[in-house]
């Protein structure tokens, strides 16, 4: 395969993976200020803060409003995290590599693209906001299930694979980054409606205010959710999930190339870093400094599998 | 198709019968159904000089344009006759240059000729094939009566469409088919892979490697360079992702880099190599031609094979196809008048309302001047171009062109229309895919076919004898 085609493949599920998130983060984000009208602009601020898009955002806006967040975050170009941008991003990538892909896969691609263009092409109202969330999270699963039910199980899809999970675990971990503070024991005091709200709105930006509930061994409290979210393998969004998911895809890459590169090795660290500890060493050490790290490690990582794998020249 | 007094011609027959029992309201729907289809598989050409954004289709008419057997035999024995002549026309100027040494061709139409690569002097190219796939445009003025528009020698276009065409219409009317027997045209990507692979260089030792080069997901043409990589079961690659390894020119995998038998290049000779031809081009790769021709490896088509379907040229393929074949031409060549010889001037600007003038080195339908169907101010700048610069200019009379018929609002309607059969060159011989690409003028009356100027296609039927 050629070095290009592996990078366009990594390339464009790590942008259908992030339009995916942005729209999940804005569905929480939307959630949340209609429970607490009273401190909007904070909430929104914080959902923009997690997208990692705030710096662009100050750029062009003075304030923080349902409106303005909502344009960013959708339609926005000059975002390249927008559902708009990544979908644009994911399809250009997806022609690239069209040569790769079977019919179903790129049809799904293409059929997305066109259909939030559409939906996109005038600003998105809040009335209007939770049919076109879920038309983009159907969007995403139809394209996500032509992978699955079409593709040969082969580099292809590794390296398909290996760019959603090294985008989601970087998605999820600022999740947490920028909530941290809420998930300290410290700060639980249990029951308090505040936090409760708060916690509601962290599970639902990455789809697990349910499964949390279904798995009702615990109380809902910040150690158990920040647990939830950085070591539950059942959960497909946590840490752990993704750094396995990861590392077993470039295993099969190890295998089938015959080769074993440093990306192999960064990955196994990240993997073993995560075993070793458990919720209650992250607190000792700092939760804010773990997933910081957790954030550089896997930034390196993805740079690492670019250089490996010859993605570019 | 049909006749002043309502028959059909024979080739039609059976699909006219079948037409007359449609509901029109189905037709107008399955003609939906395949637009969306085109807009789902990506089927788009972009429009240079819009934003990139701006991926257009080609208009789709499902009528189909229907040639006999015979026809069809006729026409392809005229076009091998023409392409093999072709090819040896070109090696002839890149060695000996004896068409010009017998004053058949005139030298400066070589020596001052862009298309002209002097890097291919005394060069032969692998299998001594210059032209490894050719995209003959054709018109016919009536039963049997077929002119050839131009030969195009470099980089034609528009296989994609001839392929896609059918096959909508194959998901569209599939009990068409099991009616009526219509030559397939779906071995073209399997017999394209063939026939490069026959062409593959001196130092390729086993089965070859093909790629498909193109300049990247912004070119016009770049869902046909991908659908014909995916066809062949070849790579796309970009000049980026190629280098010169070991004197070979090998593609950068995420195994290492991996030699290249045979490239076939979408891109321009003035890109394909900026050590030899434009220093800025950024598409090519440096060192390609230094490697060519060493026997590294095989370019399809080759690098300055343009020098055979220059509009200039043009005008002496009849004495080219009888230099080299010894036969007369079996299709026709269009009378051509070159601007540059001042009789010929003369008489152009004398009657420029009659004519069709077009540029030597013009393509797409750009640049060009229909005569018949230009307003007096237009035909009035156009004179001023060419009296500016003649040498630059050919003038053809306008062809009273056969018309098939296409789907509207009324029904059938006619339409001009070229055809584009593609024809594959190799040392094992020469392939043509019974069919090619209809290009039809979507407004009544209009003699301009070209998707930029806002002509459509069909699907092409050569019947079984």
């Amino acid at each position: 395969m050629l070095g290009k085609t592996a990078g366009g493949l990594y390339w464009m599920f790590r942008f259908l993976e992030r339009s995916e998130n942005t729209a999940r983060l804005l569905e929480a984000g939307f959630r949340m200020a209609l429970t607490r009208s009273s401190d909007a602009e904070s909430e929104w601020k914080s959902v923009v803060i997690t997208s990692g898009t705030g710096l662009g955002y100050e750029k062009k806006y003075d304030s923080y409003s349902d409106t303005l967040v909502m344009d960013w975050l959708l339609r926005d170009t000059d975002n390249p995290s927008s559902v708009i941008a990544g979908t644009k991003s994911a399809r250009d990538n997806a022609r690239l590599v069209r040569t790769a892909l079977t019919t179903e896969v790129w049809e799904a691609v293409n059929d997305n693209w066109m259909t939030l263009r559409d939906l996109l092409a005038k600003p998105v109202t809040t009335v209007d906001l939770p049919a076109a969330l879920a038309l983009i999270r159907k969007q995403s699963a139809l394209v996500r299930g032509a992978l699955h039910g079409t593709m040969l199980r082969n580099d292809i899809y590794d390296f398909a694979r290996i760019g959603t999970f090294v985008e989601r675990a970087d998605n999820t971990a600022r999740i947490i980054d920028v909530k941290y503070y809420t998930l300290l024991p410290s700060a639980s005091a249990v029951g308090s409606s505040l936090d409760n709200v708060q916690w509601e709105m962290i599970l639902r930006s990455v789809s697990a205010h349910r499964c949390f509930r279904w798995l009702d061994e615990q109380d809902m409290t910040a150690t158990a959710i920040a647990d939830f979210l950085i070591f539950d393998k059942r959960l497909p969004r946590s840490l752990a999930f993704c750094v396995k998911q990861t590392t077993e895809n470039l295993r099969y890459l190890e295998q089938e190339y015959e080769t074993r590169h440093p990306c192999h090795d960064l990955a196994d660290k990240l993997g073993r870093q995560l075993k070793t500890l458990d919720i209650n060493t992250v607190f000792d050490h700092g939760l804010h400094e773990m997933i910081t790290e957790f954030i550089r490690d896997n930034n390196a990582l993805g740079a690492q599998i670019e250089k490996d794998f010859r993605f570019i020249g | 198709m049909i006749r002043p007094d309502g028959s059909v011609t024979p080739p039609y027959a059976a699909y006219d019968a079948w037409f007359k029992c449609q509901d029109p309201a189905r037709l107008e729907s399955k003609a939906e159904e395949a637009e969306a289809f085109f807009r789902r598989t990506g089927i788009t050409f972009n429009v240079y000089g819009q934003s990139e954004a701006q991926e257009r289709l080609i208009p789709f008419d499902l009528v189909p344009r229907i040639l006999s057997h015979r026809e069809w035999a006729k026409l392809s024995k005229g076009i091998d006759q023409r392409v093999r002549a072709i090819n040896a026309f070109i090696w002839d100027i890149y060695n000996r240059q004896e068409i010009l040494r017998a004053g058949r061709v005139p030298k400066e139409l070589i020596a001052h000729n862009e298309a002209f690569v002097p890097q291919m002097m005394g060069f032969t190219p692998p299998g001594k094939v210059y032209t490894h796939i050719v995209g003959t445009d054709i018109v016919r003025t009536g039963e049997g009566d077929f002119f050839v528009l131009e030969d195009n020698a470099r980089t034609p276009s528009g296989v994609s469409y001839m392929l896609e065409n059918r096959e909508t219409m194959l998901q569209m009317f599939p009990e068409l088919f099991s009616q009526i027997r219509v030559q397939p045209v779906s071995d073209y990507p399997k017999n394209l892979r063939r026939s490069l692979s026959a062409c593959a260089p001196q130092a390729c030792s086993g089965k070859p490697t093909v790629a498909v080069l193109t300049p990247g997901i912004h070119n016009s043409a770049y869902f046909e360079h991908s659908f014909l990589a995916d066809q062949m079961g070849a790579e796309l690659v970009e000049g980026h992702d190629l280098r010169v390894v070991d004197g070979r020119i090998a593609m950068r995998t995420t195994k290492g880099y991996r030699v290249i038998d045979v490239l076939y290049r979408r891109i321009d000779d003035d890109f394909l190599d900026p050590l030899s031809f434009n220093p800025d081009s950024m598409l090519g790769v440096p060192g390609i031609m230094d490697v060519y021709r060493a026997g590294g490896i095989t370019i399809a088509n080759a690098p300055g094979a343009g020098i055979a379907d220059d509009k200039a040229i043009y005008s002496y393929m009849p004495e080219i196809v009888e230099f080299y074949t010894g036969e007369k031409a079996i299709l026709k060549n269009v009378e051509t008048h070159r601007c540059a010889e001042p009789e010929a001037l003369q008489y152009v600007l004398d009657n420029l309302a009659e004519l069709v003038v077009k540029e030597v080195h013009g393509s797409g339908g750009y640049g060009m001047l229909v005569g018949p169907a230009a307003s007096k101010k237009e035909i009035a700048d156009f004179r001023k171009k060419l009296e500016a610069r003649p040498g630059n200019y050919i003038a053809q009379p306008t062809l009273s062109l056969s018309t098939v018929p296409i789907f509207v609002d009324q029904g059938l309607a006619p339409r001009h229309v070229d055809l584009r059969p593609f024809v594959l060159v190799s040392p094992q011989g020469v392939n043509i895919t019974p069919g090619g690409l209809t290009r039809v003028a979507l407004t009544e009356g209009s003699l301009v076919v070209n998707s930029s100027q806002g002509g459509g296609t069909k699907d092409t039927w050569v019947l079984e004898d």
